[in-house]
């Protein structure tokens, strides 16, 4: 569920239900309704960094050691990072639970 | 005072959105409201409105511009009709909750099919519950007075909702008439520049339309919804102001010979003028018969209506829309909702005419008030009656 502590009343809600503060979506954990996660071989990787620029959510980030890790808080399971990765690196395994 | 000059109701409309000295102008054009738009486009060619003139190629793009150029901060004007107005629908709701200070005059004119490029009002009813202000004119220099206002409620910081003036298509969209045109000092002196609360940009981004979730939609609805009724108060105070610097006086709603009436016909729009010479010559007759004009439309004047008409025995109302398969028109409904078991409260009838052009005569108005009259004695067997229709 989004953050139930952002939620306000009609006479606090924003004016034109304007998002006021850029880029907050980071305050919301948005992928809690994922049914399939990517995990990465890095056997296969080369660090290309496709993953990380086809991601719709931003989700990915980049390692120290030059791999690209996906945050699970927000990714939403869609697999594009698996479709686009040019070295099949990453699998799309159902979430258990 | 400015002389008052014989000029075409469009060409009036299209001076008063100069003179409001309109920044962007996003349209397309559609009988009956084409001079409007075309006049503004001469203008921007000339040089004599510094605007973005923006010939878009639908009125959903129109309405879609409107909404960009309103964000970012810039006076924004537009017009539309009937099979265009409806095209803008999608679009429509948008701006109002986003709370985008737009105008559009409406030359309203009926719906396909049949086609109809004549006058009625089934193009904003259709639109009726869009969450914009909206006020119907009754003759040009309503029109041009009422375009004028639009700019100054919309953007009144506590009201900043978009705003509709509707104009009765060919009937005042096409005519010429007498209308004393403002200076631009005139109009300088009543609407203030545009300062919106919020706007698009680039230093300081906010985010605009956003996903509503559950758990914000109905919030959003809601504040919406009180912001519209809250800005009567305004709607009323911009009226008075220009009353005061110009002479003319508007109310939500309108009297005429109500004094004593025991039925009361009920318009909008420029039938009323028509009204007014029917219900003077039953006067004459010697029948207690009057007249209120709906000059504000949403916010819905509940109070101002109940207090001009709610000592009448009966009321006939006048809807120019007939919803196929409802109970009743639209405006006959609102009323009906008005009134309902409020004590001592008027018996409603509810009549559609002047459909797609066909006039509404001072005859007709007779009819109109001769059938209310028997029927407050012997119940319809319908809720509503289209009045003029060939029976055979
Ligand atoms: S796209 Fe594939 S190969 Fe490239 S960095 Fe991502 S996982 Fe590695
Ligand atoms: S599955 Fe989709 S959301 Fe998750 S990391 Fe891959 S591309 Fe991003």
């Amino acid at each position: 569920m989004a953050n139930t502590d952002a939620i306000v009343g009609w006479k606090t809600i924003t004016f034109g239900c304007h998002v006021m503060e850029p880029g907050n979506s980071v305050n919301f954990r948005t992928g809690d309704w994922r049914s399939q996660r990517p995990v990465l071989d890095k056997e296969k990787c080369i660090k290309c960094g496709m993953c990380w620029i086809f991601c719709p959510d931003m989700a990915y980030t980049q390692t120290e050691e030059g791999y690209f890790e996906a945050d699970m808080e927000y990714c939403k399971g869609c697999g594009i990072c698996a479709h686009e990765c040019p070295k099949d690196a990453i699998e799309m395994v159902t979430e258990e639970g | 005072m400015a002389k008052r000059v014989g000029i075409e109701v469009s060409i009036a409309i299209a001076e008063a959105a100069k003179l409001a000295r309109s920044e962007v102008i996003p349209a397309y054009p559609i009988t009956p409201q084409t001079h409007i738009v075309e006049h503004l486009s001469e203008f921007v060619a000339s040089g004599e409105l510094d605007a973005e003139f923006i010939p878009v190629e639908s009125e959903h793009a129109a309405m879609s511009c409107c909404c960009g150029s309103s964000a970012a901060g810039a006076r924004t004007f537009t017009s539309s009709s009937s099979q265009g107005l409806s095209l803008m629908s999608e679009i429509l709701y948008i701006p109002s909750t986003m709370r985008l200070p737009i105008v559009m005059v409406v030359a309203n004119r009926a719906l396909s099919a049949p086609i109809s490029i004549w006058n009625d009002h089934q193009d904003i009813m259709v639109q009726r519950d869009i969450g914009w202000i909206q006020t119907f004119a009754e003759n040009g220099q309503e029109a041009f007075d009422l375009t004028l206002h639009a700019f100054r409620v919309a953007e009144d910081r506590r009201v900043s909702l978009p705003m509709i003036v509707n104009i009765d298509g060919f009937t005042l969209s096409h005519v010429i008439e007498p209308i004393e045109i403002l200076s631009q000092e005139e109009v300088d002196g009543y609407l203030p520049p545009f300062k919106p609360r919020y706007k698009l940009d680039p230093k300081k981004p906010i985010t605009m339309g956003p996903v509503g979730i559950p758990e914000v939609y109905t919030e959003a609805k809601m504040a919406h919804s009180e912001a519209i009724k809250a800005s009567k108060r305004v709607i009323i105070k911009a009226w008075q102001e220009f009353a005061d610097m110009f002479g003319r006086q508007y109310n939500p709603v309108e009297t005429y010979r109500c004094e004593d009436a025991d039925v009361m016909l009920v318009t909008m729009g420029s039938i009323s003028e028509t009204a007014m010479t029917a219900v003077d010559k039953m006067r004459e007759a010697g029948q207690q018969v009057g007249l209120v004009r709906i000059r504000l439309w949403r916010p819905f004047p509940s109070q101002e209506f109940r207090r001009a008409a709610g000592k009448a025995k009966v009321l006939a109302v006048i809807d120019r829309c007939l919803p196929p398969g409802a109970v009743c028109g639209p405006v006959g409904a609102e009323l009906r909702s008005l009134f309902y078991k409020v004590p001592g409260s008027p018996k409603i009838f509810s009549f559609v005419a002047g459909l797609g052009g066909r006039d509404v005569t001072v005859e007709r108005f007779e009819e109109i008030v001769d059938k209310a009259r028997a029927y407050a004695k012997k119940r319809p067997r319908e809720l509503f009656e289209v009045i003029g229709v060939r029976e055979k």
